[in-house]
C-alpha cells in the first residue's frame, strides 16, 4: 500500500515515450527513423558514402547480383575510347616540340585511375558512381530539407496559427493579412522570388551551403496551411471550460496558449507535419529540377530521380529503385511514426 | 390492453477488437397499446440500447445474442430483413432523440425535412406534403406554422427544435413513439411543455410512448408503467403507482429520495449507496450560520455585448443588467433561472473571465473589476469557480495529479512538486476520491467522479469564496445528491462563501439562503427560500416552481 502511495503522475515525456514502446508498429518506425537518422550522421560525418562522387565502376555498371547481364553502354564507350586515334597534327601544330616534354612529364606521373570494376553492389550510374553510396548520401540531404523544413514551416504555423487564434481581434487580423499576402502569391512565384533573394541579394553570404537556403524557402512558403488548421483549432478551444478553468485559477496567457491548449491540438499539427514533411521531400526534387534546389555538387532523393528519368529508357532501373526504396522506407516509417505519436499522446487511446 | 411490443431476454454486448463486453442483461419488458412505459436508469444503465435494440439502431460493433426476442405485433424484429426495418422505422416506430440540434440537418429548412418523412412513405406531391408538414407543425404547436415552414434550424429555440423533431416522428401516425431523454438538453419550463405535449399527442393519435429518462420524478408524471434498470439489468418494473408508493427494490426508493424535496431540508441528502446498504437514517435539518459580514460584495453589475449590424452600425444587447448581491462566509447565495438568463455571465464577471460593464464586485472591501491581470493572480486564490460540465472543464490530456498541483504551483502553495502532490492527494481524499486517481485521466472517470475532482482543483488554492455555476446540472439525478452533500460538507468545515447558479429551483432551494431568480438578465425576484416557494410573487417564479417535476404527485389527471 505504501508503494501505491507514493506513486507520483508521471512526466508527460516518460508517459509519452512508455506507451510508444507498448505501440510496436511504433516502436518499430521509430527504430526505422532514428537508424535513417544515424545514417545521415555517419554520412554527414564522412564514416559513409565518402566516395559517392568518385567513378568506381564502368559507366551504367550492373547490379552485383546481374553480373552477367550485357552492358552494352560500358562497351561502346570502351570501344569508342580505342577507336579515337587522333590525327597526326605535327605539321600544324605550333605546340609540337613540346609534346616530347610532355609525354615525359606524364611518364613521371602515376596514373591515379584505379580499374574500374565491371559491377556494383546495387550498380552504377551513368558517370560509374556507386548508386548505393549516392543513396545514402541523397539521405542526408533530402531528410534534412524535407524534416528541417517541415518542421521549421510547423514552428512557424503553430506560432502564428496560435497567436491569432487565441487572442483574436486585432492579432488575427494582422496575421489574417500576412496570411492573405503569403497564399495569393502562386507559390511557385515565390519560391523564385525568395530564391533570388537568399542566393544573390544581401543575405547571400550567410548561406555558405546550398541545402539551407532550400529549407528557408520551404518553410517560409509551406506554413500557411498549418497556421490555418492551428488557428481554427485555438479558436474552438480558447473559450472551452478547461482553458477558462485554467485562466481562473491563474494560469497565464502564454501557459494556457502552449501547456493547456497545445497538447489538445497536437494531433492536428502532427499529422499536418508528416504531410509536409512529405510534400517537402517532393518539392525539393522539383527545386533541383529546376535549378533551385541543391547545388550540383550534391546529391539528393531528388536529383537521383531526375537522372533515372533518362536511365528508365535504356533499362537502367537500379538508379530509380535505390531512391525509391529508400525514400518509401523512410515516409512510411516517418508518417506511421507521427500517428504512433498522436496516439500515444491521447490518454484515451491507451 | 394488448402488448405491442415485448422485448424478452434482451442481451446486448459491443465487441472490440480485443475484449467484448455485455451492457445489457437479459432485459424483459412490455409496451402496451396506447400506454406510456417510461424506462429509468442513470447514464451507463443500459436503458437507451434497450430501446434502441427495438428500431435496431444499435452502433456497428453492438452484438445482440441469439436468445434475445423482440416482437412487434406478432413479428420477430431481430430477424426482420432490412428492408422490412425501413418499412417500419418512421411509418410505424419512429423516435425522437436527446439533442434536437443535432438531429436536425443545419442546412435544409425545417419544412423540407418534415416533409421529406412524410412523402418518404406516401405518394404525395411536394405541395402536399409541405401542406402536411404545416398540420404538423400546428399540431404540435409551433406557432405561425405556415412561415416556420421555411426556417432553418438554427432560427428555432431549443423547444421549438424538439417540437419539429416531434412533428416528424408523428408524421406517419406512428404505434410506437420512443423518446430517449428529450427534454433533457431544455429549460425547464421548456421541459414541461414538452412533456404535456407528447402526453397530449399519444392520447389524441391512441399511441404507444417509450420514454426513456435518467429522472423517475419526471418518469412519474406521464408514465403508466415504468422501468427501473441499473448496471444493464431490470431491478424492478411494474405499474406507476406502485412504483412509487409502495417501491419493492432498494435502488428504487433511492431514486424517489435522492431528489431534494420542497417541503424538507435535511442536513444530508441520501444517496443510492444509504440505500443499497439499508435503509438511511433520517438526518437533522440543515442549520445555517446567522448572517455575517459579507466577503463578496456584487453592485450594479451589468454587461452588454455589442453586435455589429452593419459596417459602422452596432447595436448593444444587455445580457445582465443591475444584478447585486451579498454574500457572507459560510453561507450560500443561490441564482436561478433559465439559459440564457444572464446567470453564467454573472460568475464569469465576478471571477473577471469576462469583463463586466458596469458595476462592481467587491471581496472583502477591494474592487476586483477594475484591477490588472497581475494584480488580480493574487486574488484568484481566493475566488474560485466549479463549472457546469465536468466533462468539459477538465484538461483531457492533463493526468489528474498534474492537474490539481498546477493552480498551487502558480500561487506557490508547497515547497517543490512532491509536497504539492501530497497536499493533492489529501485533497482527492477530502472529496472522496481514492489517492490512486492521481496519476489517472479525466476520461477513466464518471461524470459525479470529474465534478469530484474539479471541486478539489477549486480548492486547491484554499479560496475563500466559491463560484459553483449549475454544479449539479450534467449530472444524473442519482449522483446529484452526493455532489451536493459534499459541498455542503467542505462549506461548513471549511466556512467557505457560496454563489450558487442552477436552473433547478429544487436544488437551489436545498442549497442557498438567500435565492435570487434572474430572467433575460434582471433579477425579478428576491428572498428567502422558504419565502420564495411560499409565495413566489413574480409570475416568473411561479412558472420555475410549476416545472419542477413532482413524480405522481404532479400528474395533472
Amino acid at each position: 500500500m505504501a508503494a501505491v502511495l507514493e506513486v507520483t503522475p508521471e512526466n508527460a515525456w516518460t508517459a509519452l515515450w512508455r506507451r510508444l514502446q507498448q505501440d510496436r508498429v511504433g516502436a518499430l518506425c521509430l527504430g526505422i527513423v532514428v537508424a535513417y537518422l544515424v545514417m545521415i550522421l555517419f554520412a554527414a560525418a564522412g564514416w559513409l558514402a565518402r566516395g559517392w562522387s568518385e567513378e568506381v565502376g564502368v559507366p551504367y555498371a550492373n547490379p552485383g547480383f546481374l553480373g552477367d547481364r550485357p552492358n552494352l553502354e560500358a562497351a561502346l564507350q570502351k570501344g569508342s575510347q580505342h577507336k579515337g586515334v587522333a590525327p597526326d597534327l605535327r605539321n600544324v601544330d605550333p605546340l609540337a616540340p613540346k609534346y616530347e616534354e610532355w609525354a615525359k612529364r606524364t611518364g613521371e606521373l602515376k596514373g591515379t585511375e584505379a580499374e574500374r570494376s565491371l559491377t556494383l553492389p546495387w550498380g552504377g550510374d551513368r558517370w560509374g558512381r556507386d548508386v548505393l553510396d549516392k543513396a545514402i548520401k541523397g539521405s542526408q540531404v533530402s531528410i534534412a530539407v524535407g524534416v528541417v523544413a517541415a518542421l521549421c514551416a510547423t514552428l512557424i504555423g503553430t506560432l502564428l496559427g496560435a497567436l491569432a487564434g487565441f487572442y483574436g481581434r486585432w492579432v488575427n487580423d494582422g496575421l489574417e493579412w500576412l496570411y492573405n499576402v503569403f497564399t495569393s502569391i502562386p507559390s511557385i512565384l515565390l519560391i523564385f522570388s525568395l530564391a533570388a533573394v537568399l542566393r544573390t541579394g544581401a543575405f547571400a553570404h550567410l548561406f555558405a551551403s546550398g541545402i539551407w537556403t532550400v529549407v528557408i524557402i520551404l518553410a517560409f512558403t509551406g506554413w500557411t496551411g498549418m497556421y490555418r488548421l492551428v488557428r481554427a483549432e485555438y479558436m474552438k478551444h480558447r473559450s472551452r471550460e478547461y482553458v477558462l478553468a485554467a485562466q481562473a485559477i491563474g494560469a497565464s496567457a502564454a501557459s494556457r496558449m502552449f501547456v493547456h491548449i497545445l497538447p489538445n491540438v497536437s494531433h492536428v499539427i502532427l499529422v499536418q507535419l508528416s504531410l509536409l514533411v512529405v510534400a517537402f521531400i517532393k518539392v525539393e526534387v522539383i527545386l533541383s529540377f529546376l535549378g533551385l534546389g541543391v547545388p550540383v555538387d550534391m546529391v539528393s532523393w531528388g536529383t537521383m530521380l531526375s537522372e533515372a528519368q533518362t536511365e528508365l529508357v535504356i533499362g537502367k532501373w537500379w538508379q530509380l529503385a535505390a531512391a525509391s526504396v529508400f525514400m518509401a522506407i523512410f515516409l512510411t516509417a516517418f508518417s506511421m511514426l507521427t500517428d504512433s505519436l498522436r496516439d500515444a499522446l491521447d490518454p484515451k487511446l491507451r | 390492453m394488448s402488448t405491442l411490443v415485448s422485448v424478452r431476454d434482451l442481451t446486448v454486448s459491443f465487441v472490440t477488437r480485443r475484449t467484448s463486453l455485455e451492457v445489457v442483461h437479459g432485459v424483459s419488458f412490455e409496451v402496451r397499446e396506447d400506454a406510456t412505459l417510461a424506462i429509468v436508469g442513470e447514464s451507463g444503465s443500459g436503458k437507451t440500447v434497450s430501446a434502441m435494440s427495438i428500431l435496431r439502431l444499435l452502433p456497428e460493433n453492438a452484438v445482440v445474442s441469439a436468445a434475445s426476442r423482440i416482437e412487434y405485433a406478432g413479428e420477430n424484429l431481430l430477424t426482420a430483413g432490412s428492408a422490412r426495418m425501413r418499412a417500419l422505422r418512421g411509418r410505424e416506430i419512429s423516435a425522437v432523440f436527446q439533442e434536437p440540434m443535432s438531429s436536425l440537418n443545419p442546412v435544409l429548412t425545417v419544412g423540407e425535412q418534415v416533409a421529406e418523412v412524410v412523402s418518404l412513405h406516401r405518394r404525395l406531391s411536394a405541395r402536399q406534403a409541405l401542406e402536411r408538414a404545416a398540420e404538423l407543425f400546428a399540431e404540435v404547436g409551433i406557432p405561425e406554422p405556415r412561415a416556420r415552414l421555411r426556417s432553418y434550424p438554427h432560427e428555432l429555440s431549443g423547444g421549438q427544435q424538439q417540437r419539429v423533431m416531434i412533428a416528424m416522428a408523428i408524421a406517419n401516425e406512428p404505434k410506437l413513439l420512443i423518446a430517449d431523454e428529450p427534454t433533457t438538453a431544455l429549460d425547464v419550463t421548456v421541459q414541461r411543455q414538452v412533456l404535456e405535449l407528447i402526453a397530449r399527442l399519444r392520447s389524441r393519435h391512441r399511441m404507444s410512448v417509450l420514454f426513456i429518462s435518467h429522472d423517475l420524478g419526471l418518469v412519474g408524471e406521464i408514465a403508466d408503467d415504468v422501468v427501473v434498470m441499473r448496471e444493464g439489468i431490470v431491478r424492478e418494473s411494474g405499474p406507476v403507482e406502485r412504483i412509487f408508493h409502495a417501491p419493492q427494490d432498494p435502488y428504487t426508493r433511492a431514486l424517489l429520495a435522492c431528489r431534494p424535496r420542497l417541503d424538507a431540508r435535511p442536513r444530508r441528502l441520501p444517496v443510492i449507496d444509504d440505500f443499497m446498504r439499508g435503509t438511511p437514517a433520517p438526518s437533522a435539518p440543515l442549520e445555517r450560520p446567522p448572517d455575517g459580514a459579507p466577503v463578496v460584495q456584487a453592485k450594479g453589475l451589468r454587461k452588454e455585448f455589442r453586435l455589429r449590424t452593419g459596417l459602422f452600425a452596432s447595436r448593444a444587447l444587455v445580457a445582465v443588467k443591475d444584478v447585486s448581491f451579498d454574500v457572507a462566509r459560510g453561507r450560500t447565495v443561490g441564482l436561478v433561472g433559465e439559459s440564457g438568463s444572464g446567470k453564467t455571465t454573472v460568475a464569469m464577471m465576478v471571477m473577471r473571465l469576462i469583463e463586466a460593464s458596469g458595476g462592481e464586485a467587491r471581496l472583502e472591501g477591494t474592487e476586483l473589476l477594475g484591477l490588472t491581470a497581475a494584480q488580480m493572480l493574487a486574488f484568484r486564490r481566493r475566488i474560485q469557480i466549479v463549472f457546469q460540465n465536468p466533462y468539459a472543464s477538465l484538461n483531457p490530456r492533463r493526468s489528474i495529479g498534474r492537474t490539481l498541483a498546477e493552480p498551487m504551483r502558480i500561487h506557490g502553495l508547497g515547497a517543490n512538486q512532491s509536497e504539492r502532490y501530497e497536499r493533492a492527494r489529501k485533497l482527492l481524499e477530502r472529496v472522496g476520491l481514492p489517492r490512486e486517481a492521481m496519476e489517472r485521466y479525466p476520461h477513466e472517470f464518471s461524470g459525479g467522479q470529474r465534478q469530484r475532482i474539479a471541486i478539489a482543483r477549486a480548492l486547491a488554492v484554499e479560496p475563500e469564496v466559491l463560484i459553483c455555476d449549475e454544479p449539479v446540472s450534467a449530472l444524473d439525478v442519482s449522483v446529484q445528491a452526493t455532489v451536493l452533500n459534499l459541498l455542503l460538507d467542505l462549506q461548513e468545515s471549511l466556512g467557505l462563501a457560496y454563489l450558487f447558479i442552477s436552473h433547478d429551483l429544487a436544488v437551489v432551494k436545498y442549497m442557498a439562503d438567500e435565492v435570487l431568480v434572474m430572467r433575460s438578465g434582471e433579477v425579478v425576484e428576491r428572498g428567502t427560500p422558504e419565502a420564495i416557494f411560499r409565495s413566489p410573487q413574480h409570475e416568473y417564479t411561479r412558472k420555475l416552481l410549476d416545472a419542477i417535476p413532482r413524480g405522481i404527485e404532479g400528474r395533472h389527471h
